[in-house]
């Protein structure tokens, strides 16, 4: 099970309260969790990642085991304690804005 | 006397939306929200059709776009499709140096319900297009002869975004509908939405090589009274228009307006040639002149105005009144409501003539829309 940390505003949104747990399929990647978790809340679609290019949105970051894999290619595999569930794949928002 | 029996005004804030309730006394109200505290709430909208059936437009700089919908007038809300792909190949608009710049979805100022079917509904959006559902929401499918117009590579954004603002639907002929862009201008299309021409002959923009020009023009927003739907009232970056013949003409109308800078104007409810603005003292300077709010009324369709100040900060007040922030009821005695970007919400039930805050406090506004209750 991967386990998914998504900011405030989007847990508001998808109704969910804390972490979100996700059976993703085959090799766990960015492209693969994002795919699962829209799966599961549409109402997520286009909130991470851009609907027509994929592109993640410039003011959200994705970490994970105290790295940056923000700028990792989508279709990279994320590391193993992602994929066992023993750390969270974290999307952080930017500490920007008003 | 009608049979109507109070109002909501649904207001769209940076930091969230709020519903302002109250009986047709227009005295005591009932303050609801935030509702989707922390976004951008560009605009909320009721249907005619179903007045519970309300559209709010939420964004943030984080997330990005949304689409609200209510069923029960504002009480819950459910998201619904956030997807606006622009028709075939986007294309390139004209960018701030004169470059061409592909066409890129930003955001949704403006959401208008159709006259007549609670599940159809317009989205003005930014880049400039026009979008439509006709299932309440759950899709969206853009009317690209507006953008396919042969002057859409020309169009340039103005300081606040290249952004469809405006969209009226006539009344009289459900195949007509006006739009304006900043700064393209206004257009018409008279076979529901299939084709558009440029409607700004008339207009004079200083600010654009050919002041004259077919198309360039930063039209910040239009009105139209329902019982006449041939007569328009526009108020240009600089400029407070008529035209009298669905804006095949235009002419100015601005008489003895302190300043014709502005971005708001309405029209009574009743009477069609009573207009409202508010004179906002320069585009680089978005404050009333003087530090004293003044909304100025005509009674005779323009050229002639009075300031209505009863109520309203007549010292030191330096706040702006965006360009979908002016909204009126249709009671018997014509309320009229405005917001301010400094949170302020001013509500008169006699026409104006005389002015209370409902609220003092709230995000800066962006939009004011209000619903007339039976």
């Amino acid at each position: 099970m991967i386990r998914v940390i998504i900011p405030g505003h989007l847990r508001t949104l998808a109704h969910v309260e804390s972490e979100v747990e996700l059976e993703v399929a085959g090799e766990v990647t960015q492209r693969s969790i994002l795919n699962a978790l829209e799966a599961r809340y549409p109402m997520l679609s286009g909130t991470i990642r851009d609907h027509v290019t994929q592109q993640r949105r410039p003011f959200l970051r994705f970490f994970a085991c105290s790295e940056d894999l923000s700028h990792e290619p989508p279709d990279a595999p994320l590391p193993e304690a992602v994929a066992s569930g023993a750390e969270p794949f974290l999307i952080i928002g930017a500490i920007a804005g008003g | 006397m009608t049979n109507k029996s109070g109002v909501r005004v649904l207001v769209g804030t940076r930091k969230g939306a709020f519903i302002l309730t109250s009986d047709e006394k227009r005295h005591q109200w009932d303050v609801s929200g935030p509702h989707f505290g922390g976004w951008e709430i560009y605009h909320v909208k009721g249907s005619p059709a179903d007045p519970n059936r309300l559209y709010a437009s939420q964004s943030s700089g984080w997330f990005g776009q949304l689409i609200q919908r209510s069923d029960d007038g504002g009480k819950t809300w459910a998201p619904v499709d956030n997807k606006f792909l622009y028709d075939g190949v986007p294309g390139t608009h004209q960018w701030y140096d004169g470059t061409p710049h592909p066409w890129e979805f930003k955001r949704v100022w403006h959401l208008e319900p159709s006259l007549t079917d609670p599940d159809t509904v317009y989205a003005g959006i930014e880049d400039a297009a026009i979008f439509r559902s006709a299932d309440g929401g759950k899709s969206w499918g853009e009317l690209s002869g507006l953008r396919g117009h042969g002057s859409g590579p020309g169009w340039a954004p103005g300081a606040g975004g290249m952004c469809l603002h405006t969209i009226i639907l006539d009344p009289s002929d459900p195949a007509r509908i006006f739009i304006a862009i900043s700064a393209a201008g206004a257009f018409r299309t008279d076979d529901g939405g299939q084709t558009w021409k440029p409607i700004n002959r008339g207009l004079n923009s200083l600010h654009i090589p050919d002041p004259t020009a077919e198309v360039g023009h930063c039209v910040h927003h239009i009105a139209m009274h329902p019982s006449r739907p041939g007569v328009l009232f526009m108020q240009k970056h600089w400029d407070v228009m008529r035209s009298d013949d669905a804006g095949d003409q235009w002419h100015e109308i601005s008489g003895n307006l302190p300043t014709d800078f502005g971005f708001v104007l309405d029209i009574h409810a009743h009477e069609p040639e009573t207009i409202y603005v508010v004179p906002i003292k320069s585009d680089s300077e978005h404050y009333p002149p003087e530090g004293k709010l003044r909304v100025y009324r005509s009674r005779t369709g323009g050229n002639e105005w009075e300031a209505l100040t009863k109520g309203l900060p007549q010292s030191d007040c330096y706040v702006n009144v965006l360009r979908d922030a002016m909204a009126v009821d249709s009671l018997d005695s014509c309320g009229v409501y405005f917001g301010t970007t400094g949170g302020q919400i001013y509500a008169s039930a006699d026409a104006g003539d005389n002015w209370a805050p409902i609220v003092r406090d709230l995000p800066a506004v962006l939009s004011v829309e209000v619903q007339t209750l039976a």
